[in-house]
């Protein structure tokens, strides 16, 4: 391959629109409003704020990239919050050692993730072994998970936390906030996961052709059920970065995040119809939207308007990658005999 | 010549047409007079469905002139082409299954009427006129999915007839046809041409209605290669100009006479698909099984693989019993199939040709729950190499290469799992003839190996020159075992469709 042909791939690859995407906001911002957008202040707290939506979108990439789609990954951030505040709030005061409020943690962590974990089960075996639509069957399992939240909480926020629990969403490790350190790290391992293992491979393969997965004898129904299971999982740590940074949880936080979420997976390049995403597409999606988010925060642009602007961003991407996409199938036309 | 174009139904002059810079007709000039039935023959990928696609107005000619009934269109839908009594009849006959035979003829009819409500009064009135026309009786009132396949053509027959059809092409009239029923066919085309009603038979097997045709055009690779009166043409120059080269006469080589029995299958039944299905196949044999479309021989090959579940039965490969209806179980037994439908089931065609031929090998190359990329690489090269796959470079998508190269592809996924018994459904169907040839090589060699194989197909001259044993089932059933080499070709059709 010559340097031509390596820039020409490098430039025609989706991931490259989404840099010079991300670029353009930043640069926007920073021309409109370059005192407010540009300072350090701003900087730090947009790096605390991405992480927990950035999480769920990692989990719904996951989801599509199987051709489905995890509508309940919200509703399994709160859940697992409201069972790990839950513990805390029953087996530890603030007066309580650091070290002894620490184990608490600790535990109230793992049965987040178990919860995390025993939803995706749920959500993989509606799929898998009872046949049903990902988008229904998410739809319907979230709706569960928040109403256990809600049964569990009567509805209100459960708070009253040790100090030790603000570690996981508002402390800095070497200036870097653990929010985002968790996304690296879950960014990462979903990459290598996607790319290096023999279930990554498999999830691509199904995601372009199901029916060819089933006649090549891959076991469909494990595969299926593992992705909900990491995509359940991932969303727990969100719910738990959401419990510390709001210092409480309850059954309804973060509701704006499942469309972003969606919106974030999309932008990012992963093709709803499966087959095809990569996460570095995704961590430029999250950076792009986070610009846009906190700039038009400071423009004073209202809560409502910017759903809107969400919304139809999400239709004018699809449009662009649906066009993309179809102008790519004419090129493969030409055969090689 | 003039005037004869004039009289024409159809003329098309200088038609080409060409898709992303592939050229699928060149210059094709073709024309139908009324009550005229032409043969269009040619291989998948002549460009046959390229101008029928064209005639009914489904894709615009990029250069040209189209002349229908004498009238010229700029611009031709298939609105105004049905409106000038363009019919097509494709292969699956596109009829509604759940509705009766009555509104299924009198459906598009009554739409072109504007009619804004069902009348069945007036439904059951158009079509039995239509029946009566071509003097077969069928019940007006059964549900078109009840019907048999010969039925339901007939019923889309008469469709046509009932919008005032002038043209009816038909796409592979004959592939699900006993010779019976194609003889009822026949007159019924005969009695069509006496009115007037002109036709278009679309198939890569023409020699059963050659004798009811006129006129024969021949295309390959996009271009006319032969046209002329159907009597100057038979089987064996059709195939001639159809692939533009004699294909030579191959018989299976011998196999050893000792070789044991490899898999046994005992009673596999499957209500409504297949009933009673007993054979064995020894290592190194290829057995073909074949019987018109269907007759169930695709159920047996998927029920063999697991992916239908039979209702009784049992499978055993070397003395060990395969479960049933579980794909996993039947590779794990190192069973393989590479199914009859490339693009939909056999490929990822957006992935690229290593990854097709690695996912069957995944778990093989995963050390420490990574995957050894380099492993996958080595291992798939020497395979596409060893199947002389002709690829520029294994990342490109699977969907950049020609047929032939894709059934390799699909092949050398199976062969790199070592398999003991390999079911080919169609291994040559859209494959270009030199690319078949290699193909029926390749068989030849992985039975030599040892390896059993099973061979699905209706083309019987790939099953003479393969297999060594060929079953023919009909209506779900083993009607006959025929022993290769023995057999010749007229003598199988007829067993095929008796």
């Amino acid at each position: 391959m010559s340097n031509q042909t390596i820039m020409k791939n490098v430039t025609s690859a989706p991931e490259f629109r989404l840099l010079v995407i991300a670029i353009s906001v930043f640069v926007l911002m920073s021309v409109l409003s370059p005192d407010r957008f540009l300072s350090s202040q701003n900087l730090t707290s947009m790096a605390f704020q991405f992480p927990e939506f950035a999480i769920l979108a990692l989990a719904m990439t996951l989801a599509m990239m199987t051709g489905g789609i995890d509508l309940s990954v919200v509703g399994i951030a709160n859940l697992s919050a409201v069972v790990a505040a839950v513990i805390l709030t029953t087996f530890t005061d603030p007066a309580m050692p650091a070290a002894q409020s620490a184990l608490w943690l600790t535990l109230a962590v793992v049965a987040a993730l178990c919860v995390g974990a025993l939803a995706g089960v749920t959500n993989g075996a509606l799929i898998a072994f009872f046949g049903l639509p990902p988008i229904l069957a998410t739809v319907g399992s979230g709706l569960v998970f928040t109403g256990f939240a809600i049964a569990m909480t009567g509805g209100s926020a459960v708070m009253g936390f040790p100090g030790t629990v603000a570690l996981i969403g508002n402390a800095q490790i070497f200036g870097l906030p653990v929010p985002l350190i968790l996304f690296a790290i879950l960014a990462v391992v979903l990459h290598l996961i996607l790319t290096r293992t023999a279930f990554g491979l498999r999830v691509t393969m199904y995601g372009a052709n199901p029916l060819a997965a089933l006649y090549a004898a891959v076991d469909i129904n494990r595969m299926l059920l593992k992705v909900y299971v990491i995509a359940g999982m991932f969303s727990s740590v969100a719910g738990l970065i959401i419990m510390s940074r709001a210092n409480s949880a309850k059954a309804d936080y973060g509701s704006s995040y499942l469309l972003l979420a969606v919106l974030i997976a999309v932008l990012g390049g992963v093709n709803p119809y499966g087959g095809y995403g990569r996460v570095i597409g995704v961590v430029l999606a999250v950076l792009s939207m986070q610009f846009l988010s906190s700039g038009l925060n400071m423009l004073q642009v209202s809560n409502f308007a910017r759903e809107l602007i969400w919304g139809a961003l999400l239709i004018f991407v699809m449009v662009i990658n649906t066009q993309a996409l179809a102008s790519l199938r004419d090129g493969f036309g030409k055969t090689v005999k | 010549m003039s005037s004869e174009r004039d009289a024409a139904f159809i003329d098309l002059r200088a038609i080409t047409k060409r898709y992303a810079g592939v050229t699928a007709l060149q210059d094709v000039d073709f024309t139908v007079q009324p009550g005229e039935a032409v043969c269009l023959a040619g291989e998948n990928g002549s460009g046959k469905s390229t101008l029928i696609k064209i005639i009914s107005g489904v894709e615009p000619a990029t250069e040209g002139t189209i002349r229908i009934a004498g009238q010229e269109h700029a611009v031709l839908n298939p609105r105004i082409s049905a409106a000038a009594g363009v019919m097509v009849i494709f292969q699956d006959f596109s009829l509604f299954p759940n509705l009766s035979v009555a509104e299924n003829i009198a459906f598009a009819t009554q739409l072109s009427t504007r009619e804004r409500f069902f009348k069945p009064a007036a439904t059951r009135q158009i079509a039995r006129k239509a029946l009566d026309r071509i003097g077969v009786e069928i019940d007006l009132d059964a549900r078109v999915e009840t019907l048999p396949v010969a039925q339901k053509q007939l019923v889309a027959i008469c469709r046509a007839l009932a919008s005032e059809a002038q043209l009816i092409i038909m796409d592979e009239p004959t592939t699900a046809l006993t010779e019976k029923e194609v003889r009822r066919l026949q007159g019924i085309i005969r009695m069509l041409k006496e009115e007037g009603v002109a036709v278009i038979f679309v198939s890569h097997k023409l020699a059963e209605v050659l004798d009811v045709s006129e006129k024969v055009v021949v295309l390959r690779n996009g271009k006319k290669v032969a046209e002329g009166p159907a009597s100057e043409f038979n089987t064996q120059s059709l195939t001639y100009h159809m692939t533009g080269r004699d294909v030579p006469d191959v018989t299976p080589r011998t196999r050893r006479a000792d070789a044991e029995t490899l898999m046994h299958v005992n009673g596999l039944s499957k209500a409504g698909s297949f009933e009673d299905i007993n054979f064995e196949l020894k290592s190194g044999e290829v057995m073909g099984i074949t019987g018109l479309l269907g007759c169930g021989r695709t159920s047996v090959a998927k029920a063999l693989f697991g992916l239908v579940a039979p209702d009784r039965g049992t499978i055993t490969l070397a003395g060990q019993t395969v479960p049933t209806g579980d794909p996993q179980a039947a590779s794990r037994a190192r069973i393989g199939y590479v199914p009859e439908d490339r693009l939909t089931e056999g490929l990822f065609l957006s992935q690229s040709i290593l990854r097709n031929v690695a996912i069957g090998r995944l778990d093989a190359h995963t050390s420490g729950g990574f995957l050894n990329m380099n492993g996958l690489l080595a291992e798939a090269t020497e395979w596409l190499q060893r199947l002389k796959v002709k690829a520029p470079d294994v990342q490109a998508p699977v969907q950049s290469l020609s047929g032939g190269n894709q059934q390799r592809v699909a092949l050398a996924r199976w062969l790199s799992r070592a398999p003991r018994v390999l079911i080919l459904n169609g291994p040559s169907v859209g494959v270009d003839v030199g690319s078949k040839a290699d193909i029926h090589d390749i068989i030849r060699d992985l039975a030599s190996q040892g390896i059993g194989i099973i061979l699905i197909s209706d083309d019987l001259p790939e099953l003479l020159a393969t297999c060594h044993r060929i079953l023919v089932m009909r209506d779900g059933r083993i009607t006959d075992t025929l022993e290769g080499g023995t057999v010749t070709e007229e003598e199988l059709a007829h067993r095929l469709a008796s």
